[in-house]
């Protein structure tokens, strides 16, 4: 028993390490992109276009992993890239969290009307496809960063009503919340000092889950072209240009690939790491 | 004098259902050890739920009157119910497991209540909370207050729940099956630490429990109740010397004996439980003609 649970530490501490590594260096680069990049990201060079990464014989120095077809250094715009995935991810997934975790635990702890009006509200949501409904909501609200970051939280708060409602639920039928409303407690004293604390665990791994989604959803929403100016950097307009010339320039294409691919990942492996590290019970 | 709980003609049915408790009748004077005793599902935890103001959402109170300190709980404005309840009464709860926040340290679960409910100075409180603790014989009562409820063992945490439940020196103790969620060894020392402190603090406790044997050793008077019906009230000395009604007389029976470990159990006879069940539905038939 002992054992199994040192190696459950030991295995979330690597997890919550590696992931937290990453996520620390894209925040860093993105913070200080224009003292991080070597160059403009919207500098062009028709001259100096589709050069190679650096360990190839044609790479030219101060362009590390290659220019795409108009000569723009994809590694600033994938560091620049970083600074409107992360803008994403941190505003929308906390905001998110707020208001979808504040509907799912009024519900599941007042339950009765309250639970029925944002039970039915949550289904009529889960309906709508989520892809179409945030092109939908990005043609009617107009392209631009707070639109994006608008469109995850209208889509994305259900996730969160959904599984903190039922948390609640779970809690709520607990002793301990019986004895405090014996003690003489309100009942929004008791949803906010009892169960709360007792629902943050599950819900700052779903919060770190769903930033790694804000990153996806502004990624695919770049790619369609949606989301910034044309020729702004961002990871999914980079991969949709670079799918052009996949051929002659694979690397456009797989850098920022890569970055998206880490970054989603290791928002979900944090979250989950971070769980396992600060749940009372687990503990 | 008035006694201090006094439960009259309470009734509590499934909503839109059933009766859960059928007009129970139920006393405590002020410093009584009141035994509940019943088979599952008579209804023993559902009056200490209905007297705290915890019923599940799915049932609700019918008819009748809980009277606390002669002011009927149930014609109260919520807020002033629960404040009453706060001050006056506490719960020793089944699950020592589950009634402990798992969030937060064991001495703000003791000290919150007396902070924010009854206006105590923090620094009193957490005195009180020492003492407490050490009356219920915990070692280091201080490392104790900064745990969190999984470090400690279950008999632990019901010692620290009978602490907090005597916290605030309330009138009225509901004990709902304290020990049954514990070990035997356990049992019988947390059994023995309810009683030290009621004598000590001279608190009246209601004590649920489907065990003749606790209830031989710590009360004073008991309820027998059957299908949500007080069936039998009595003093403890009279239950076992002479069970008034039938169906207490086949469960003192149906107890086993440790003195004769070799002798079979004795069920209660079929014929004693379709008796007591005619009495019941009897009754119920009466109170469906009352309120039509």
């Amino acid at each position: 028993m002992l054992d199994g649970r040192g190696a459950i530490r030991r295995r979330a501490g690597a997890r919550l390490w590696l992931s937290g590594g990453w996520l620390l260096l894209l925040v860093t680069v993105a913070l200080f992109a224009p003292l991080v990049a070597p160059q403009d990201p919207l500098a062009q060079d028709l001259m100096s276009g589709r050069l190679p990464p650096f360990w190839s014989a044609q790479a030219e120095p101060g362009f590390w992993l290659g220019t795409d077809s108009l000569g723009r250094d994809v590694l600033s715009r994938v560091i620049w890239g970083a600074r409107v995935a992360l803008t994403v991810a941190c505003i929308a997934g906390p905001l998110t969290a707020l208001i979808g975790g504040a509907l799912g635990l009024i519900a599941g702890f007042y339950r009765g009307w309250a639970d029925r009006i944002i039970s039915r509200l949550v289904d009529i949501w889960m309906a709508f496809p989520p892809v179409l409904f945030s092109i939908l909501l990005i043609a009617v609200l107009g392209t631009g960063l707070t639109s994006i970051i608008l469109a995850i939280v209208v889509i994305d708060w259900t996730r969160f009503a959904r599984v903190v409602r039922a948390e609640a639920m779970n809690q709520g039928a607990m002793d301990y919340v019986a004895a405090a409303q014996v003690a003489g407690f309100s009942r929004l004293r008791t949803m906010t000092a009892e169960i709360l604390p007792n629902v943050l665990p599950t819900l700052v791994a779903l919060l770190s889950l769903e930033m790694g989604i804000a990153v996806i959803v502004e990624a695919i929403l770049s790619f369609v072209n949606l989301s910034l100016s044309t020729d702004a950097p961002t990871w999914g307009g980079m991969i949709a240009e670079g799918r052009t010339s996949i051929h002659q320039a694979w690397w456009v294409l797989a850098f920022p690939l890569v970055a998206l691919f880490l970054t989603v990942l290791s928002f979900s492996q944090f979250g989950e790491g971070l769980k396992d590290r600060f749940d009372p019970v687990l503990r | 004098m008035s006694a201090l709980l006094d439960i009259r003609n309470l009734s509590v049915a499934l909503k839109g259902g059933p009766r859960l408790l059928r007009s129970v009748s139920l006393s405590v004077a002020a410093g009584e050890v009141r035994g509940l005793v019943g088979e599952s599902g008579a209804g023993k935890s559902m009056i200490g739920k209905a007297l705290l103001g915890i019923l599940p959402r799915s049932v609700e109170v019918v008819e009748g009157q809980i009277l606390l300190d002669g002011d009927d709980l149930l014609g109260l404005p919520p807020a002033e119910r629960r404040r009453r309840i706060g001050q006056r009464a506490a719960l020793i709860p089944q699950d020592p497991l589950t009634a402990l926040n798992p969030a937060h340290r064991v001495g703000p679960q003791i000290t919150d209540r007396l902070v924010d409910i009854l206006g105590w100075p923090r620094a009193r409180a957490e005195a009180r909370a020492l003492d407490l603790l050490a009356e219920v014989h915990i070692p280091d009562p201080g490392r104790v207050m900064k745990s969190y409820p999984h470090e400690l063992s279950g008999g632990m945490r019901q010692r620290i729940l009978i602490a907090s439940a005597f916290a605030a020196e309330p009138a009225l103790i509901v004990a709902d099956e304290p020990t049954t969620a514990l070990d035997v060894t356990v049992q019988k020392q947390i059994l023995r630490l309810i009683a030290e402190m009621q004598a000590r603090h001279h608190t009246a406790l209601l004590f649920v429990t489907h065990d003749l044997g606790v209830v031989s050793k710590v009360c004073q008077t008991l309820s027998v109740l059957y299908a949500g019906k007080v069936v039998e009230e009595t003093t403890v000395r009279d239950f076992f010397r002479a069970p008034g009604h039938p169906y207490s007389a086949a469960l003192l029976a149906a107890t086993p004996k440790y003195t004769d470990p070799d002798g079979s159990l004795t069920p209660v006879p079929e014929a004693v439980i379709a008796a007591v069940r005619a009495e019941v539905e009897a009754a119920e038939t009466e109170w469906q003609h009352g309120r039509r």
